[in-house]
């Protein structure tokens, strides 16, 4: 897919909370052998939201930054979308809260994206329709997650919270990266799902790689180098959902790219999964570190199945901006450890009766 | 404007009544008021009340306690300036008395906190503060003269030990108290040891959770010398206010509505801080002892301290300052507790107070706080001869 | 207990430390005020404060009042921002034993409790020190 006008980011801005649980810890509590998921699955511990942050709070700071690197008053914002799958509310829009909170409202379009881990590239892909079509300037696309698992669950070892927003606008002289191109390639791949009422997802285990992950992220990249005319070696960085650490490497070796170009842009092993925001994290890293010319491919995967692979050009100008906000590794590096208890009273695991 | 007169006092005992009542606990201390005064034909009542809506679901309280008093047909109702209730019911029984409208006033107040849990008594006293900017943030009543206790150790360069010396003092005043909540000695390490409620302060540095009523009889000061031969004038009264959002006040060593309050106060009642023989003061926490010893101008700014180590305040000090054992130790029953305070210098003056009695006082001080330093009431009472 | 209408019309000033200036002295307060208790002028407009300062004073609550219970201990303080307005706020992401007046700090939009299980939730700038 490629639209008619250009589109570029405009500015680029995460969150990540400062709290971490290492995998051994997990491990201890439900007496798993830890070496699984610290050699297979490449993960070594997660970012969990502090007892009064949620999806709301960490879109509002991860927009606040991404309007600091754009420079622009979030009154310029004309569309606000939220990626995520876990919502402070059922029912009652995420993007109004961060509308309102960055001075957007009340000439915005907002609204949450639900599409498991994929929800994050979907906001980016609406707003870029939204930009392309001209029918707002600016618009904010973000994916954010404060990632449940069932307690004792594998996921539990890699559910993490964190965030990332992407302010999208004309591609022209103010833009840092320009959109080459996108696809999307969706199939009804039921490998992990949450049903109404539900404090926690399920999954379908083994199933979720081959015929989940794999397939559609591999997919979707070749779909998208074909309709580019572009190859592997076109691109510098390769950023891919990261469920794990494991997975988006043995995704690139498929797709025939060497690891250097995947390990800018991984984070799994420092912060865990940060679902929606996983893949739009990876890229955030990549810009922080990226230099005018280099192309970048990002591939989400979001379960259900789908996802959507998306070309960049970065362009002149974005060093200047790299210093406007916080980056990936600042957050990253920022961090304190908890133990599980303090984890479960964070992540609300206790029952606790009003 | 007609001089006032206190001519009837009563109190019940502060603590945990379980067993009572808003309407059980002011009929005891309204009989005996009533009583003291001689019986005389009540023509309105006053009630000072904080928290009867929030934590008895009681509102229309003046008519209930008339009510249940016998006294059905009369003016009541309830004035409410949080843990200051007491002061403004004075302030209005006076303002009723003196303007001629009515002739007997029975001031009372009342509060019932034992009825709830701790968080909720927490929750329901927050609301002195301001609800949207102050509670809203979760700021616990304690936790705002938490941050003045911290600003004034640091302007004054007071030590933690030095703050514990107060709870200890009140304690042993309280022991010849026989309406007091706490008869129970303490000493510094103690205090220090008690847990934190809102970092430094502990425990015992703040008043208990308390039930309690007391009532006055207020009338003219002519008709009152007829009825009596110990009299007590309300000689001076003034109320004032400050900004309601703690962090807009330049300085929180001191809260500019007692020094205004009091100013007034004196001025009304034609003395000066130094002819003041008894007070009692607001020490809700350890740190507005201090406070409330300078903002009356009884010490120096900073000096209160050193003046309570040399014993200036202890019974029979110039002034006395709580020899009741004040809020820390007499209890806090907030919307009564400016009427005890009242009802405890009265006493004083009338050379009526018994085991707590000190040397032939002639001019007292009843200081009545809301909120933090938020609303203040002074009232200056004579002995007449 | 939560009035949605209250928190609702508090927003500006809970999201974005909206309060207000006075046009006749320049002071700026916190809350918004409609006159200012200075210069007596009633000609005040609404503004965003800045949302850095320094911390003057703290307390770490450990008996909260009801609502607040999950998040307890918490700290408060009052932060005197950039311009010298005071704000009384809470301040989160800090390790307490390192926190001391004159901490610099930032404002971080977080969660401040809910209306039990189902009601609304509500959101405020708190503030952490600046790292």
């Amino acid at each position: 897919m490629r639209t008619r006008v250009g589109v570029g980011i405009h500015g680029w801005g995460v969150y990540i909370p400062r709290y971490r649980i290492k995998v051994e810890e997990i491990a201890r509590i439900w007496g798993y052998d830890v070496n699984y998921y610290v050699k297979s699955l490449m993960l070594k511990e997660k970012a969990v939201a502090g007892i009064d942050e949620d999806v709301a709070t960490i879109a509002v700071e991860a927009a606040k930054n991404a309007l600091k690197r754009a420079s622009i008053e979030g009154s310029k914002v004309g569309a606000v979308y939220v990626g995520t799958e876990s919502k402070p509310y059922a029912v009652k829009p995420t993007a109004t809260i961060v509308a309102e909170a960055i001075g957007a409202t009340p000439h915005v379009l907002a609204a949450d994206i639900e599409f498991a881990c994929k929800a994050g590239t979907e906001a980016f892909q609406i707003c870029t329709g939204l930009v392309a079509s001209g029918m707002v300037e600016y618009a904010l696309a973000i994916g954010a997650d404060t990632a449940q698992a069932n307690p004792g669950d594998h996921l539990e070892f890699s559910a993490a919270s964190g965030g990332a927003a992407y302010v999208l606008g004309p591609d022209d002289s103010r833009a840092v990266a320009s959109i080459e191109g996108s696809v999307s390639y969706v199939t009804d791949t039921p490998d992990f799902w949450r049903r109404e009422l539900s404090p926690y997802p399920k999954h379908a285990e083994a199933f979720t790689g081959d015929p989940a992950y794999f397939r559609h992220v591999v997919n979707a990249a070749r779909e998208l180098m074909s309709q580019l005319g572009l190859r592997a070696s076109d691109f510098n960085y390769v950023v891919f959902h990261q469920p794990n650490g494991a997975f988006p490497l043995r995704a690139a070796a498929m797709l025939g790219i060497p690891k250097e170009k995947v390990l800018p842009g991984l984070l799994a092993p420092e912060i865990g999964n940060t679902y929606a925001a996983s893949s739009l994290l990876g890229l955030a890293a990549v810009l922080d570190v990226a230099k005018p010319g280099e192309r970048i491919l990002v591939v989400s995967y979001g379960s259900g199945a789908g996802s959507d692979a998306i070309s960049l050009i970065v362009k002149d100008g974005i060093e200047e901006r790299k210093n406007l906000a916080p980056t990936v590794r600042d957050y990253v590096n920022d961090k304190t450890y908890i133990d599980y208890g303090l984890y479960a009273r964070f992540r609300r695991i206790i029952r606790y009766v009003r | 404007m007609r001089k006032v007169a206190i001519v009837g006092i009563g109190l019940t005992k502060v603590g945990r009544h379980f067993d009572k009542g808003l309407r059980e606990l002011f009929y005891e201390a309204a009989v005996r008021a009533i009583e003291d005064a001689g019986c005389p034909e009540i023509e309105a009542i006053i009630v000072g009340n904080m928290c009867s809506s929030s934590l008895c679901d009681q509102d229309s309280l003046g008519a209930l306690l008339a009510d249940y008093c016998g006294l059905c047909g009369r003016a009541a109702f309830k004035v409410e300036a949080a843990c200051g209730s007491g002061g403004v019911a004075l302030l209005t029984g006076y303002m009723a008395v003196a303007s001629g409208l009515y002739d007997y006033v029975l001031v009372g107040g009342v509060e019932k906190l034992t009825e709830a849990t701790t968080r909720e008594v927490t929750y329901a006293l927050a609301k002195a503060a301001d609800a949207d900017y102050e509670l809203f943030y979760g700021t616990s009543f304690t936790a705002l003269n938490a941050l003045i206790m911290r600003y004034y150790m640091r302007k004054y360069n007071v030590t933690r030990e030095d703050m514990a010396l107060w709870p200890v003092k009140m304690h042993e005043n309280a022991m010849k108290c026989p309406h007091a909540q706490f008869h129970k000695r303490i000493t510094v390490d103690d205090v220090l040891k008690s847990p934190l409620i809102a970092d430094p302060i502990r425990v015992l540095d703040c008043a208990p959770i308390s039930d309690g009523a007391a009532a006055v009889v207020l009338c003219p000061l002519e008709e009152a010398r007829r009825v009596s031969d110990a009299v007590v004038e309300v000689a001076g009264i003034a109320c004032s206010t400050d900004y309601m959002y703690l962090a807009q006040r330049p300085d929180i060593a001191s809260f500019t509505a007692t020094v205004k309050a009091a100013e007034r106060a004196y001025r009304m009642a034609k003395v000066e801080p130094r002819d003041v023989d008894v007070a009692e003061v607001h020490d809700a926490f350890s740190v507005l002892g201090f406070i409330d010893i300078e903002d009356l101008g009884f010490s120096r700014r900073g000096e209160a301290v050193k003046l309570l180590k040399e014993g200036v305040f202890d019974p029979g000090g110039k002034p006395s300052v709580n020899p009741s054992g004040g809020l820390k130790a007499r209890g806090h029953p907030v919307g009564a507790t400016g009427v005890y305070q009242v009802a405890e210098v009265a006493l004083q003056l009338m050379e009526k107070a018994g085991s707590m009695q000190v040397p032939s006082p002639e001019i007292g001080l009843v200081q009545s706080i809301g909120g933090v330093g938020t609303t203040v009431t002074v009232a200056i009472l004579r002995r007449v001869k | 207990m939560a009035s949605v209408p209250r928190y609702w019309r508090n927003i500006p000033s809970y999201y974005r430390l909206v309060g207000s200036k006075c046009r006749g002295c320049g002071r700026t307060w916190f809350p918004p005020r409609r006159c200012c208790p200075i210069c007596y002028s009633r000609d005040l407009e609404l503004i965003e404060l800045p949302t850095e300062g320094v911390l003057e004073e703290f307390t770490i609550i450990r008996t909260p009042p009801s609502g607040f219970d999950y998040y307890t201990p918490y700290v408060v303080g009052i932060v005197k921002l950039r311009d010298g307005t005071r704000v009384l706020t809470q301040v989160v992401d800090c390790d307490v034993t390192e926190l001391k007046p004159g901490t610099e700090v930032v404002a971080t939009f977080r969660r401040v409790r809910e209306d039990g299980d189902f009601g609304i939730v509500m959101y405020a700038l708190k503030f952490r020190p600046k790292r």
